[in-house]
């Protein structure tokens, strides 16, 4: 009951007008700076970062808060209508978001994404208000073998994600992986895969470089390709009407990705080292085993763009919690986050409960009315991000290779790696005409600098005894089901073989 | 398509042993004391990549993966013309980017793209060039505060015109 009251106090402090118009003007900024291809929520969160300081600090945070929550929503609107993952936490949404709007459904695809991302976030700060210290405690106790094991399951779900040429998606996830290790060695820094001696590689390939390459060049060039640039557009005029029933199907359609994501999104995001973007894989890789239809993931299922955004959402919440309790950020976002409380004189970490009460609760009150907001705002805009998909292909392809091209320069700020994202989209168009599976490959990117470290410190704790992973209390369960489950499809291929075996003799 | 499988596998080994030599550059074992070596991480994955393309290959040859099975050619001549119309237009826009700024390389990329590909009039080509690179700059310049390349000095008369609108 204690809780409810002083969260009610928060709530008060954050519908009082400045906090109130804060959060619309932060969450309406996000939107937009998450839709951008090139831009997430740690870029807005960092430019107006120095705007923060003409208002209180409560005010500051809450503003700062609310730009992190609309980014999230936004992320998935340019993997939706463009195809391109504006943010690492918005790539498992391109996989279904992108055929969806394909087919003409992309009104659905944003309204599952706007309901989902809501629900997502409504779940994670009910789960904060009542546990973040207990949750804290339990973050704390994940160290590198418990992360690497998590970081296994995740590429387990990856082989579940590519076709069924099991070699083609190893070799994704591995090239990946290889592609991020390249730059310097984490733990030495010694420079390592300095590829043809050109020092630009000592900068490392970052992921987005390689999801433009893919998802903005490659997916473009591919799409004019199949259809000689063709294209037809089939996507409907947005009426009240038609969104009043996209949201219904949203819901039926896509309930079970939801509750998966919000979960599994909180519990992933709370992991100092983890975050949104291996808590939205995970929930699509999950969201995917578990569903009756999993051949319908890839091709436009409801519960494929629920699954990730739910989680995103959740995490992005998740990943507050090591912030505000222990001082340690989820994600870059709350490092920036973190070192704005810190400018305003408030400590993060324990005593901050106790000592800033009235802070921390106004902006856990202020969560519960930016994922509110967000949700409002998200569904206002949608018409007109539909009517952005109703151009004429022949004007929208030459807009997204702008974007790309833009938007890659804007992240990175170094000519190379628009040349990098030039030849991943070539390179892309070739592996996919021969049906190469490539969201792995991007993934694993995204989760290799998490992956490697972890598993050299593991090994290097149990002087390189690999048993590490199999005999503690959390990364054993772990590791184990993440073995079955990259077993798995090998084992179904075999049953699949053997009829045909039998028909052949 | 069953050319480019077996060709694409081929590449593919050798940029994997590529990348296992240069993984090897920095040690590959277990060192007593500092766990992995700085190369093992990339060099044991080449190593996979490797194996995976030597199973890619098998599948070629028992004709089991849909590539394998196909004769239709991996791009037909449209196809090629197509590509290399569009592709050829993104490098152009790319080496014009140190030439003419961002702005400049968005305008002429737009106007090639939307008149000459898209086959749209002259008009609406113009403003769509024109007004995009405007739109980007006060964006990404004045309100991100994101710095994009201005190209040769030749373009400063305008980049000083348009950063006097904004600072």
């Amino acid at each position: 009951m204690e809780i409810l009251g002083l969260l009610g106090d928060g709530m008060l402090i954050a519908l009082q007008p400045l906090n109130l118009l804060l959060i619309f003007a932060g969450v309406t900024v996000g939107l937009f700076i998450g839709a951008m291809p090139g831009l997430g929520s740690v870029n807005g969160v960092a430019i107006l970062l120095p705007i923060t300081f003409l208002v209180p600090p409560s005010g500051a945070i809450i503003f700062l808060a609310a730009i992190y929550y609309g980014a999230m929503y936004g992320g998935a609107i340019s993997s939706v209508t463009l195809g391109i993952p504006g943010a690492s936490t918005a790539v498992a949404t391109t996989f279904d978001g992108r055929p969806l709007a394909m087919k003409g459904r992309a009104s659905l695809a944003l309204v599952t994404a706007a309901i989902a991302s809501f629900i997502g976030g409504s779940v994670a700060n009910i789960i904060f208000t009542g546990f973040a210290p207990v949750l804290a405690s339990v973050a704390l106790s994940f160290g590198p073998p418990e992360i690497f094991a998590l970081m296994l399951l995740a590429f387990a779900t990856f082989v579940g994600l590519g076709s069924d040429d099991i070699p083609k998606t190893i070799f994704s996830i591995c090239l990946g992986l290889v592609l991020g290790a390249i730059g310097f060695d984490q733990i030495s820094g010694a420079p390592r895969l300095v590829l043809f001696d050109i020092n630009a590689f000592l900068q490392g390939i970052g992921f987005l470089v390689l999801a433009i390459g893919v998802y903005g060049i490659g997916e473009m060039l591919w799409t004019i390709e199949q259809t000689r640039g063709e294209v037809e557009n089939n996507t409907p005029k947005m009426t009240a009407r038609g969104m009043a029933s996209d949201a219904g199907e949203a819901i039926r359609e896509g309930w079970k990705g939801t509750a998966i994501g919000s979960f599994l999104g909180f519990f992933v995001g709370i992991l100092p080292a983890a975050g949104a973007t291996p808590a939205s894989l995970m929930a699509y890789g999950v969201a995917k085993m578990t569903s009756r239809k999993p051949e319908q993931f890839g091709r436009g299922s409801v519960d494929g763009i629920a699954a990730p955004e739910a989680a995103n959402n959740s995490a992005s919440t998740g990943s507050m919690l090591p912030m505000l309790t222990l001082g340690i950020p989820g994600s870059p976002t709350t490092a920036i986050l973190l070192g704005g409380m810190v400018i305003w004189g408030l400590v993060p970490g324990p005593r901050l409960f106790v000592d800033e009460s009235e802070f921390v609760w106004g902006l856990i009150g202020s969560f519960y009315i930016s994922n509110m907001a967000a949700l409002f705002i998200n569904l206002a805009f949608i018409p007109v991000f539909i009517w952005m998909l109703r151009m004429p292909f022949t004007i929208l392809a030459p807009m997204i290779f702008v974007l790309s091209i833009v938007g890659g320069y804007a992240a990175t700020r170094d000519m190379f790696d628009i040349w990098l994202i030039l030849i991943f989209g070539f390179g892309a168009l070739v592996l996919r005409r021969l049906d190469y599976p490539l969201a792995p490959a991007v993934l694993a990117i995204v989760l290799g600098p998490i992956a490697e470290p972890t598993l050299r410190q593991s090994l290097l704790l149990s002087s390189g005894d690999p048993m590490i992973f199999f005999t503690r209390p959390v990364a054993g369960p772990i590791t184990i089901i993440a073995i079955i489950l990259i077993l798995l499809p090998a084992l179904k291929l075999l049953r699949r073989k053997k009829p045909a075996a039998v028909i052949g003799e | 398509m069953r050319y480019g499988e077996i060709l694409t596998a081929g590449v593919l080994a050798l940029f994997s042993i590529y990348l296992m030599v240069k993984s090897a550059e920095l040690p590959i074992g277990f060192i007593r004391g500092q766990g992995p070596g700085g190369g093992a991480w990339p060099f044991w994955l080449s190593g996979i990549m490797l194996i995976c393309c030597a199973m890619i290959a098998l599948n070629w040859w028992r004709r089991t993966s849909p590539p394998s099975q196909s004769d239709e050619p991996f791009l037909d001549g449209h196809g090629w013309r197509t590509i290399g119309l569009v592709g050829g237009g993104l490098i152009g826009f790319i080496v014009l980017i140190e030439i003419i700024s961002m702005y400049g390389a968005i305008a002429v990329f737009l106007f090639y793209y939307l008149w000459f590909l898209g086959r749209h009039s002259l008009r609406l080509s113009l403003i769509l060039s024109l007004s995009t690179p405007l739109l980007f700059f006060f964006f990404f310049e004045g309100m991100m505060r994101i710095t994009m390349p201005t190209g040769m000095s030749f373009t400063d008369p305008v980049f000083d015109f348009l950063y006097d609108i904004i600072y």
